[in-house]
């Protein structure tokens, strides 16, 4: 019996052995850039970008550690003690949440250009290859037979943008009839077979389990899984009339200033300004803040199209527009009667 | 028994050769559908682009402290389960106490909360909001969506493992057993090892094994406290959800399966264990 023990004991052990011999290896300088999902590809390049750009003006090496998920959670992490340097969240309000416990100081939005927003992004249609139901512009999402697949905007941010870019082109064709833009938007909402919680899920129900004929996503979500599920299998459309949706970034000031990384994690947003930083934007098909740095070819993927902010007087910003129509008993809940 | 069974109307597996059949299929069936199915598409997925892109996969950095990460954790949170489990089904078994119903409670509490609310219960302990956080960081100590953390929220949720297999184990073969060696002239310590440590083996190792299996497998506590540093705070299970999120389908089941790998080796390392030490082990010693 000695003896059983005694060999599950070398099994412990050995495994504890081959598990203990790892040690992190420590560069320079270590940031933690903690942003939300969509990122992920965009600063899996930037951020080796940006640590040759760093190692050739100040000699140090920098290593940049990613945390992604969806944007309020990460900003609830940080809220709770995730020692980000850098948040680079979808939403203003998530950094806004964060300012209100004092971990980044109230002027953050300006003290970079465009209001913290290195770059924007839209809303556009993804449809199967040859566009068969013929989708160009919102008003043909509530035509025959049509199926839009979409995220449910309670749970999901990109979903209330994909819902506030229709309201954008509804209240222009209607000319600011509140019942016509509702009985569209009710309609449009008829014709979701499901709403999953977040866009990832949706672009996967709709590339995948193909289901729905037209994806209403962000302009990066639909290139990348253009890219991923084949080239073949789907085409883009951007309308004439589109949301714009500035994702901001920010140094979480308590943290930097604790760790000594203000310096680098300074540079590292203003980096996303550089020619550089730009392009690569660009090349993940977020929408650039300077056009003219960025080449032409990669903009020919980026029409100049008409974008109504969220702070446009029909929205009056989030902190109107998130209770009225997202809200408990707001306009979606007053519209959307899940299976109807 | 041998009353028993005379009083007894049939043989109870006296069942009709269609009911045999039917209840063997639909097993079977069951089993091929809920278990083998998945595991083999698993598998079927990782390789689907070889061997080559499967090891790229599993040594690329980020997956590679992952599972390192993984193993770290289930190395420290199952021996000290282990430890626990040991001592509280052996207080619980062996000994009268007030407040025994309610310890037993505490013990089943991780099995009855959701992982997520598990997670959530450390983060409000050790938050920037909570008392303890900010002063252990002043000390330099880091909890939160660090390995501490994470080592905490997985020994939480596997808590139950080793102490659940025991207890009605232990209770079941009452305390003769240790008061003959006591009263023979053995130690406490002697007792445990020649007696009561023999009578459990094989109980404490299954308690251990699906301990192990949970504590490598747990997603929703650790989630919550991770913060999902790449090539730092993720675990396998995390690993798995980000590459699938990623569209990066062959890397997520690569990682998938080599999970689903540790789990059969535990089984077959059971299995061996009780091969190799009788066969009546598997029941303990009924």
């Amino acid at each position: 019996m000695q003896n059983f023990f005694r060999r599950l004991g070398i099994v412990a052990l050995s495994l504890s052995l081959t598990t203990g011999v790892f040690a992190p290896a420590f560069a320079d300088s270590q940031l933690l850039n903690v942003s939300y999902d969509p990122t992920r590809e965009l600063y899996k390049d930037f951020n080796a970008a940006f640590a040759k750009h760093w190692k050739a003006e100040s000699g140090e090496d920098v290593t940049i550690r990613q945390s992604h998920g969806g944007s309020g959670a990460q900003a609830r992490s940080v809220i709770d003690g995730l020692e980000a340097d850098v948040v680079t969240l979808a939403l203003e309000s998530d950094i806004n949440a964060i300012q209100k416990t004092g971990k980044i100081k109230e002027d953050w939005r300006s003290r970079l250009p465009n209001n913290s927003s290195p770059y924007t992004s839209t809303i556009v249609f993804l449809v199967r290859k040859g566009n068969p139901k013929g989708i160009h512009n919102w008003g043909d999402l509530v035509k025959g037979d049509v199926q839009i697949v979409t995220p449910n905007p309670k749970t999901s941010g990109g979903a209330r943008w994909n819902y506030l870019a229709a309201w954008a082109w509804a209240n222009e064709e209607f000319k600011g009839d509140q019942d016509k833009i509702k009985a569209y938007i009710a309609d449009l909402y008829k014709r979701a077979p499901v709403l999953d919680t977040g866009a990832r899920g949706s672009t996967v129900t709709f590339a995948q389990r193909q289901i729905g004929d037209v994806l209403l996503a962000w302009e990066n979500e639909a290139y990348l899984a253009g890219e991923e599920f084949g080239k073949d299998a789907f085409d883009i459309v951007v309308p004439p009339i589109s949301i714009l949706a500035e994702p901001p970034v920010a140094v979480v000031d308590a943290t930097v200033d604790a760790k000594g990384t203000r310096k680098v994690a300074e540079a590292y947003l203003q980096y996303l300004y550089s020619d550089e930083g730009q392009n690569i934007a660009a090349k993940h098909f977020y929408r650039p803040s300077k056009r003219d740095v960025v080449e032409p070819d990669l903009l020919k993927a980026l029409p100049d199209i008409k974008l109504v902010t969220i702070d446009d007087p029909i929205f009056g910003g989030w902190k109107k527009a998130q209770p009225e129509h997202f809200g408990d008993g707001g306009i979606f809940d007053q519209i959307y009667k899940p299976g109807k | 028994m041998s009353e028993n069974r005379r009083i007894s109307f049939r043989n109870p597996a006296d069942e009709s050769f269609t009911t045999k059949l039917l209840l063997v299929a639909v097993s079977l069936v069951f089993l091929a559908f809920f278990l083998f199915l998945p595991l083999v598409s698993v598998f079927f997925e990782a390789f689907r682009e070889g061997w080559v892109t499967y090891e790229e996969a599993l040594l690329e950095p980020d997956a590679w402290a992952a599972i390192q990460l993984t193993l770290l954790v289930a190395a420290i949170a199952v021996p000290l389960n282990l430890i626990f489990g040991l001592a509280a089904s052996w207080a619980i078994a062996k000994f009268e106490f007030k407040g025994k119903a309610f310890l037993i409670t505490l013990i089943d509490l991780p099995f009855s909360i959701s992982p997520v609310i598990s997670g959530l219960v450390y983060v409000l302990l050790f938050g920037s909001g909570s008392l303890l956080g900010p002063f252990l960081k002043s000390y330099g100590i880091e909890i939160l969506f660090a390995v501490p953390g994470i080592v905490l929220a997985t020994v939480f949720v596997t808590f139950p493992f080793v102490a659940r297999e025991l207890i009605p184990l232990m209770q079941d073969q009452g305390t003769g057993d240790e008061e003959a060696a006591l009263s023979l002239g053995a130690s406490g310590w002697q007792t445990f090892w020649y007696v009561t440590l023999p009578n459990i083996k094989w109980g404490l190792l299954y308690g251990v094994l699906l301990c192990n299996a949970r504590a490598m497998g747990e997603f929703g506590a650790v989630s919550v406290v991770s913060g999902r540093i790449r090539g730092l705070t993720n675990t396998m299970p995390l690993h798995v959800e980000i590459l699938y999120n990623e569209y990066n389908m062959v890397a997520a089941f690569a990682v998938a399966s080599l999970l689903a790998l540790l789990a059969l080796v535990t089984l077959a390392l059971k299995t061996f264990l009780e091969l190799r030490f009788g066969a009546g082990a598997a029941g303990g010693r009924h």
